[in-house]
């Protein structure tokens, strides 16, 4: 048979699929052809940029073939060997039993049965079901779509996901600029042309581009910094680790204590106020409450200013450097590279609101919105916001067009940092939606489990099976694996996740080259609405079904319709569709038939819109910085167009120093005050625990993965020496530790060490770099692989590299519930003597 | 007859690996007679990234330079290879002919930049073929050079004076690893890490203070190089030459001078140099 090529996407990028006997021969980045409509150009003093005439891939979008075929793949629906379902469960054994295989058949007649048993004794509320971000890619099969149709039918008690790769803007900074419906993230339109045109210097503050790209943005955006370069554009990294984007393009490094870095910041607005170097203009009109924040800068309400020597023995900068900073960043046109996407470990510890809040708070100082002057991640704002009418994931999927559109019976929540406290120590309580995009007050809406008209949760649906690479002191949910009282679990995954094998029944899933499906790349839609810009075309894609399921395996959308016929709503659930008939109706839902027929972009295998002409831009906070009515393609805005148009999304309308929206809704609030402050971490160099573990943990997104489905799923990546490196034949996590720490441990370059603390051991390569902040260790989250060397034994040293084994559970403080990884000390020693 | 050349620009280099991945994608699994049998799964490095940390706190930077084979116009591997078992096409790529090599180790050390890689398995010494097979088919560019997200990687014909790569060659100081052995590799570069030298001034009296405009000098044995410190107080000489000895001199009027003499085995970041008055 001859070769064929299909058209499909992951989370690295766009793809090519070349397929010959039914095998697939080689992956490659989508090239656009002439026939495809011209690409952008921004023209600065003469000089014309345009993107590449293709999909950039991030590194693990080249890893799909290896990964197909992976040994991690389940292969076949499984049962626990000593789960018997109409006898002894066994659920102590969770992690440790061997499973065996069998039928699809007998796989979906146990979890259909227990579905109705669970529902018959305890009703819907008692089967609590969650997938993990990121899992895969169409709006048919992504977890939006399918899996939640299914749920929203049947009845079920949701897991709320917090917004855990930006806690700090989403509780903190939507007090200071609005931007709720972005989840805290500020827009970002048109800002890469500002940025080439009237930027001078490019602060980067806990950003890795190169590592993070706007979570979907493949590299698209890694010449867009190599540009600013070559026009001169000084660039500046904070951060403790040397990171993947500074090592080629810092001008200068500055490497605050982890946890500190509020009181660089108010250090810096210090200078600025000392010096008078700052928007007097904008923060008068613009701004509220400068006058307090002023004061409490200088020490005029608590006897202490914030000075630079104050702020030096905190964050271990010298002042003097803090102060050059601060001279330079007035003085000239800055971009705060932040904010949006960063994902940095800023905004994921102890107190992040605060330096989320005061990020905003210095650029207002600046200018926000003149040009030149913004909060950009530098990995959107891609000119132009091509708005062809498309659905993003967010918008449901197969729900968002079905006739009649499954809505969820129970009202009962789960909070996903609070899950194993739930099951295992109920009764709990917490504040917020998780993704809080509706207002600023749904951040506070009390929320208790079990609910009043609920139940306690029987069963758990795990689809994915991330959360033990990625949530915090995970070995809370090996226990919570382990209780009697989730008397059945099942995970539904493609390969096996540190979850997977804490499940009694698990289904073998197929990836969405194994299947069809529609998206728009980068496009969640919703609160993710800019993330379409931080790809430099914008391409709809027909996505081909490569080759035939491996091995058992099943796409999401068929074990969801088999699992819905053994419960009687098979009808209900699929309204008669298949697959290809819900792509169907998403693209005619659309505005794409007005340029495409249905049967030519199947053929072809994607669509490139086409830049519309004479595109005029309209940076994101400029008509706010003129005091203009928002013009930006904010579409999600819920001020835009009203009477409230001319502010941001705060209470006042204006940039707020102090929040009028924490001043009314939790005044009293020491952790999270109306004006912000530097708050110790509870954590930090600092604590009292620091004596027994004097080492600070940091553990960002990984540059080489994403999330925790790639990592050893794809075993090429452990051929990447930043990523795992082999030893004895082991795929080891890498551990970055600074010479002085490793010397003063004995430990040598490679060396296999133990990272410890009281909340759990990890094993992992030391490699001893000067990268580091000495003080600071450096080894990324999202391990796919978790390897007990006691499995089943919560609390067993773990050779896998889950670090979030070691991460602190506790929130970011008492009204903001979101989880910081970040704040997190451990000791070292060497493993192997 | 085409002459096909690839410049490596390493200034555009993120390090992402995607070139190194796109080999292994094209090749592991599949047979390409008469250029490549399959790669193995693991263990080769057709192109093949080193890494290399330069510097010290606060002052690091990572060179990345993406290593496949030279294609040399006087490949030893072409000379010393037993009957024909290595040989170079018209258009220049340098080719392990995978059934005449099959067996013959040696094949690998007569590679001075070791980028032939030993198939166990097969038997059979293995390298880059610039994706010869994708080229006769009509391919533009190999795989890895289609793979790179900032076109760091540049691929084309030196014989044609129109093409992308022969306009960059004339236009810019190119560079090959190794010249100094003399094999004449159409696999060139711009920018190669070299080595820097650099420091942060403070000054006595003034600790709380970044001095800028502070005078270094720095002498070698190709001539004088005289910069400012910035707004940060710091200084950096970059590209320097390696394993060279240099006497930097710092000078500000009211301070004695700090002159200090410099080996550049590897990176040099002085850290802060405090001048006395």
């Amino acid at each position: 048979m001859s070769e064929q090529i299909f058209t499909n996407i992951n989370n690295g990028g766009l793809l090519r699929v070349h397929v010959k006997d039914g095998k697939v021969k080689r992956i490659r980045p989508l090239v656009f052809v002439d026939d495809d409509p011209q690409s952008w150009t921004i023209e600065v003093n003469g000089k014309k940029f345009s993107p590449l005439r293709k999909s950039t891939l991030s590194t693990y979008g080249l890893a799909d073939k290896v990964r197909l075929h992976s040994e991690d793949r389940i292969k076949y629906p499984m049962k626990r060997i000593d789960f018997n379902p109409k006898g002894e469960r066994h659920a102590e054994n969770r992690g440790k039993s061997g499973y065996q295989r069998i039928s699809w058949d007998e796989a979906l007649d146990i979890v259909a049965g227990e579905m109705k048993r669970i529902r018959k004794d305890y009703g819907p509320a008692a089967i609590a079901s969650r997938c993990s971000s990121h899992c895969m890619y169409g709006l048919v099969g992504y977890r939006t779509s399918a899996w939640a149709r299914f749920f929203n039918l049947i009845g079920f008690t949701d897991i709320f996901d917090n917004p855990d790769s930006w806690e700090g803007w989403h509780w903190g900074a939507t007090h200071a600029y609005g931007f709720y419906w972005k989840n805290g993230l500020p827009e970002q339109y048109d800002l890469l042309e500002d940025a080439l045109k009237n930027t001078d210097l490019i602060i980067h503050w806990s950003n890795d581009p190169d590592s993070v790209h706007a979570g979907y943005g493949a590299q698209e955006s890694a010449n867009w910094r190599l540009w600013l370069r070559d026009l001169g554009k000084k660039q500046i990294f904070i951060d403790p680790f040397c990171n993947y984007t500074s090592v080629i393009l810092a001008d200068k490094w500055i490497a605050p204590r982890p946890g500190t870095d509020a009181a660089m910041a108010m250090a810096i607005a210090y200078v600025w106020i000392q010096e008078g170097s700052y928007d007097n203009k904008f923060v008068e009109t613009r701004t509220l409450g400068f006058p307090e924040f002023k004061k409490h800068i200088l020490g005029e309400d608590d006897g202490i200013p914030k000075t630079p020597g104050w702020a030096e023995e905190i964050c271990g900068v010298s002042q003097r450097i803090i102060v050059a900073l601060a001279r330079e960043w007035a003085s000239k046109r800055t971009m705060l590279a932040s904010g949006h996407r960063g994902e940095g470990g800023a905004c994921r510890q102890a107190y992040a609101t605060e330096w989320a809040r005061l990020m905003v708070l210095l650029q207002a100082m600046q200018g926000l919105g003149k040009p030149g002057v913004n909060i950009w991640g530098t990995t959107a704002g891609a000119p132009p916001p091509i708005d062809i009418e498309f659905p993003g994931y967010s918008h449901a999927g197969i729900n968002g067009v079905a006739d009649k559109p499954a809505v969820n019976p129970v009202a009962q929540r789960l909070y996903r940092p609070l899950l194993p406290e739930a099951i295992l120590n109920p009764p709990i309580h917490w504040l917020g939606e998780g993704f809080c995009g509706k207002s600023l007050e749904q951040q506070f809406i009390p929320y208790t489990y079990p609910a009043e008209d609920g139940a306690e949760i029987k069963m758990l649906y795990r689809y994915g099976g991330s959360f033990i690479g990625t949530m915090c002191d995970s070995n809370r949910w090996v226990r919570m694996y382990q209780s009697p009282k989730l008397e059945f679990v099942v995970n539904q995954s493609v390969w096996f996740d540190p979850e997977t094998n804490h499940a009694d029944i698990i289904f073998p899933a197929c990836t969405n080259l194994e299947r069809v499906d529609i998206s728009r790349w980068s496009h969640p839609a919703g609160y993710g609405y800019d993330a379409k810009s931080a790809v430099n075309h914008a391409v709809f894609i027909y996505q081909h079904k490569c080759i035939e399921p491996l091995y058992e395996s099943k796409s999401d959308y068929q074990i969801f319709t088999a699992l819905s016929e053994k419960l009687g709503v098979k009808d209900e659930y699929t309204e008669g569709n298949s697959e290809e008939d819900w792509v169907k109706k998403i693209f005619n839902s659309s505005d794409l038939p007005k340029y495409i027929s249905f049967e030519d972009f199947k053929k072809k295998g994607y669509f490139v819109a086409p830049v519309p002409e004479n595109y005029k831009p309209t940076p994101a906070m400029r008509w706010f910085y003129e005091g203009r009515e928002c013009d930006t393609p904010d579409a999600y805005s819920p001020t835009k167009g009203t009477d409230r148009g001319k502010g941001v999304g705060t209470f006042s309308g204006k940039i707020e120093f102090v929040s009028q929206s924490l001043s009314k809704l939790s005044p009293d609030d020491i952790e999270r005050p109306p004006l912000p402050r530097y708050i110790p971490s509870w954590e930090g160099y600092d604590s009292p625990e620091a004596e027994k573990y004097p080492l600070q943990l940091i553990s960002p997104h990984p540059r080489y993965s994403y999330h925790t489905h790639y990592d050893t799923h794809a075993p090429w990546l452990a051929d990447i020496p930043g990523h795992r490196i082999v030893k004895n034949g082991y795929k080891w996590q890498v551990v970055r530790i600074s010479p002085q720490d490793a010397s003063l441990r004995n430990i040598n370059n490679l060396d296999i060490i133990k990272m410890y603390n009281d909340r759990g051991a990890v094993l992992g390569i030391a490699v001893i770099t000067e990268r580091v902040r000495p003080g600071v260790i450096h080894s990324y989250t999202s391990s796919s692989q978790y390897d007990p060397l006691e499995p089943g034994k919560a609390g067993s040293v773990d050779r896998g590299g889950c670090v979030n084994q070691l991460t602190p559970a506790r929130l970011l403080s008492k009204n903001a519930p979101g989880m910081a990884p970040n704040s997190c000390l451990i000791e070292i020693e060497k493993w192997e003597v | 007859m085409a002459k096909y050349g690839l410049l490596i620009d390493i200034t555009k280099c993120n390090g992402c690996y995607n070139c190194f991945l796109a080999c292994r994608d094209e090749h592991c699994g599949n047979d390409y007679p008469p250029y490549a049998a399959p790669q193995p799964y693991s263990g080769h490095f057709w192109m093949r990234m080193l890494e290399r940390e330069r510097g010290s706190f606060p002052k690091v930077k990572v060179a990345y330079t993406a290593v496949p084979c030279m294609h040399c116009e006087k490949a030893t591997c072409v000379e010393q290879a037993p009957d024909g078992a290595v040989y170079r096409r018209p258009d220049g790529i340098v080719i392990i002919d995978p059934v005449k090599a099959k067996g013959h180790k040696e094949i690998l050390s007569s590679c001075p930049y070791r980028v032939i890689y030993w198939n166990e398995e097969l038997q059979l010494p293995q390298k880059c073929t610039l994706c010869s097979h994708l080229l006769d088919q009509g391919w533009k560019e190999p795989r890895c050079v289609e793979a790179c997200p900032t076109g760091a990687l540049l691929f084309g014909d030196m014989e044609d004076p129109q093409s992308e790569l022969s306009k960059t060659l004339k236009e810019k100081p190119i560079e090959v690893l190794h010249p100094e052995y003399g094999l004449n590799p159409r696999v060139m570069y711009i920018g190669l890490p070299k080595r820097f030298i650099a420091g942060a001034v403070v000054l006595q009296d003034r600790p709380n203070e970044c001095p800028e405009g502070v005078n270094v000098t720095l002498k070698g044995s190709k001539g004088t190089l005289s910069i400012k410190t910035d707004n940060y107080g710091d200084f950096e000489f970059e590209d320097l030459e390696e394993n060279a000895e240099y006497s930097l001199k710092i000078e500000q009027p009211g301070y004695q001078p700090y002159e200090i003499t410099i080996k550049t085995h590897i990176d040099i970041y002085l850290g802060d140099i405090t001048l006395q008055k």
